[in-house]
């Protein structure tokens, strides 16, 4: 083996150790690397009341209700469902079917949260083309899931 | 590619490519902004927000394409001892680090708007972040020694070290529940955006790609240049200390 090769195959091998390695510590640490649990998290995690953390998913259609400042909704991932109770300005792309974060603690059954972030999804389309979704029936905004 | 590690085929290439790759970075760039601000229409959820994408994408995109560029030509200088390749490694750490940097910056500008905040510690902009801090302590590395055939082995191996972060910040959205939406071009079942924002999208893209090309053949050219300063030095030191 000339010195090259063995550069070479020292310079594989480091790096497939090195991906391994850094896979384990990611599959570890896996559960504080998501930014959000789902509602489903919630319900079979039993995690306690109190404790400050994220809940992400969908905006139920028809959920929304204001009070004043006071904003109620409930963030469903499909199977289950939990209530959101939140005072404060929100973003310009929370809407019912949209995916949403909101952050706080669990309160009696209630999710109180003390900020809410609009989700993203990964579609991008001018407004026509939106329209002439909907208007084929090819739309899916969650709500048809 | 052993045949394009000479110095001097390097140079007689860049002198024929360097035209037509500014050629095309100004053109499709020029062509992708009148595109991306004016003539593409606006998102149906975003409005005119959806803008930033065409500049924020690209830019990230190149973020890891320099990175994995850098760690390529940190693997040849390491394994192959080519003379050529630590120089664009070294030439390449600054464009990318700019390109991350935009990417981040124009990402904190959307994110605002329409999350609710500037910055979220979620997988990919966390990963991302990450990656501007690798280009930054390359950087300071490669420049950290008197001689620099050292500080280009250290530094190049603290590239490929690196290198395992750009697989995480790609699929960071998959594995893990992020802020950050999924990918819309990269994916199954093909892109999940309008041919209209897709084509000044992939216009950008390929106006940045023609960008670091003409980038790398200046940087290179300047990176040999002054090694050939520093061999001629060397040699006057050595002949005047011989002739005393």
């Amino acid at each position: 083996m000339t010195r090259k090769q063995r550069r070479l195959y020292f310079v594989l091998l480091g790096m497939l150790a090195l991906g391994a390695a850094v896979a384990l510590v990611l599959t570890a640490i896996s559960d504080s690397l998501v930014y959000f649990y789902s509602p489903t998290d919630i319900v079979t995690q039993r995690i306690p009341e109190g404790r400050r953390m994220r809940i992400g998913g969908l905006v139920e259609a028809d959920s929304v209700k204001k009070d004043g400042k006071t904003v109620t909704f409930t963030v469903t991932d499909v199977t289950n469902a939990l209530p959101v109770v939140y005072s404060g300005i929100l973003p310009d792309l929370f809407r019912e079917g949209q995916g949403v974060v909101v952050e706080g603690r669990m309160d009696k059954g209630v999710f109180a949260a003390t900020e809410v972030l609009a989700k993203h999804d990964e579609n991008y389309m001018p407004k026509e083309v939106a329209d002439a979704l909907k208007k084929s029936g090819q739309w899916n905004d969650g709500k048809s899931k | 590619m052993h045949r394009f590690a000479n110095p001097a085929r390097f140079l007689r290439l860049a002198k024929v490519i360097l035209p037509y790759s500014s050629g095309v970075a100004v053109l499709s760039l020029a062509l992708g902004l009148w595109f991306a601000l004016a003539a593409s229409p606006a998102d149906y959820q975003q409005g005119d927000s959806v803008r930033i994408m065409y500049v924020h994408v690209p830019a990230a995109w190149m973020g890891m394409f320099c990175y994995v560029a850098m760690a390529a030509f940190s693997a040849m200088a390491l394994i192959w001892k080519h003379p050529l390749a630590d120089l664009l490694a070294k030439a390449t750490a600054p464009v990318g680090a700019a390109f991350t940097f935009l990417c981040l910056v124009t990402g904190s500008l959307w994110g605002k708007p329409m999350w609710g905040t500037w910055w979220a510690w979620d997988a990919r902009l966390t990963s991302m972040l990450i990656l501007l801090f690798l280009y930054l302590g390359y950087m300071a590395l490669v420049n950290a020694f008197d001689d620099p055939e050292r500080g280009h082995k250290a530094a190049a191996i603290l590239a490929l070290v690196g290198a395992v972060n750009v697989p995480v910040i790609k699929w960071s959205v998959d594995w893990w529940n992020t802020l950050h939406q999924p990918a819309s071009v990269v994916k199954m079942g093909g892109p999940a955006i309008d041919s209209s924002m897709l084509v000044p999208l992939l216009l950008m893209a390929l106006g940045f790609k023609a960008y670091w090309i003409s980038i790398l053949i200046l940087r290179g050219r300047a990176e040999i240049a002054a090694q050939k300063v520093r061999v001629i030095r060397m040699a006057q030191i050595h002949a005047a200390s011989r002739g005393e």
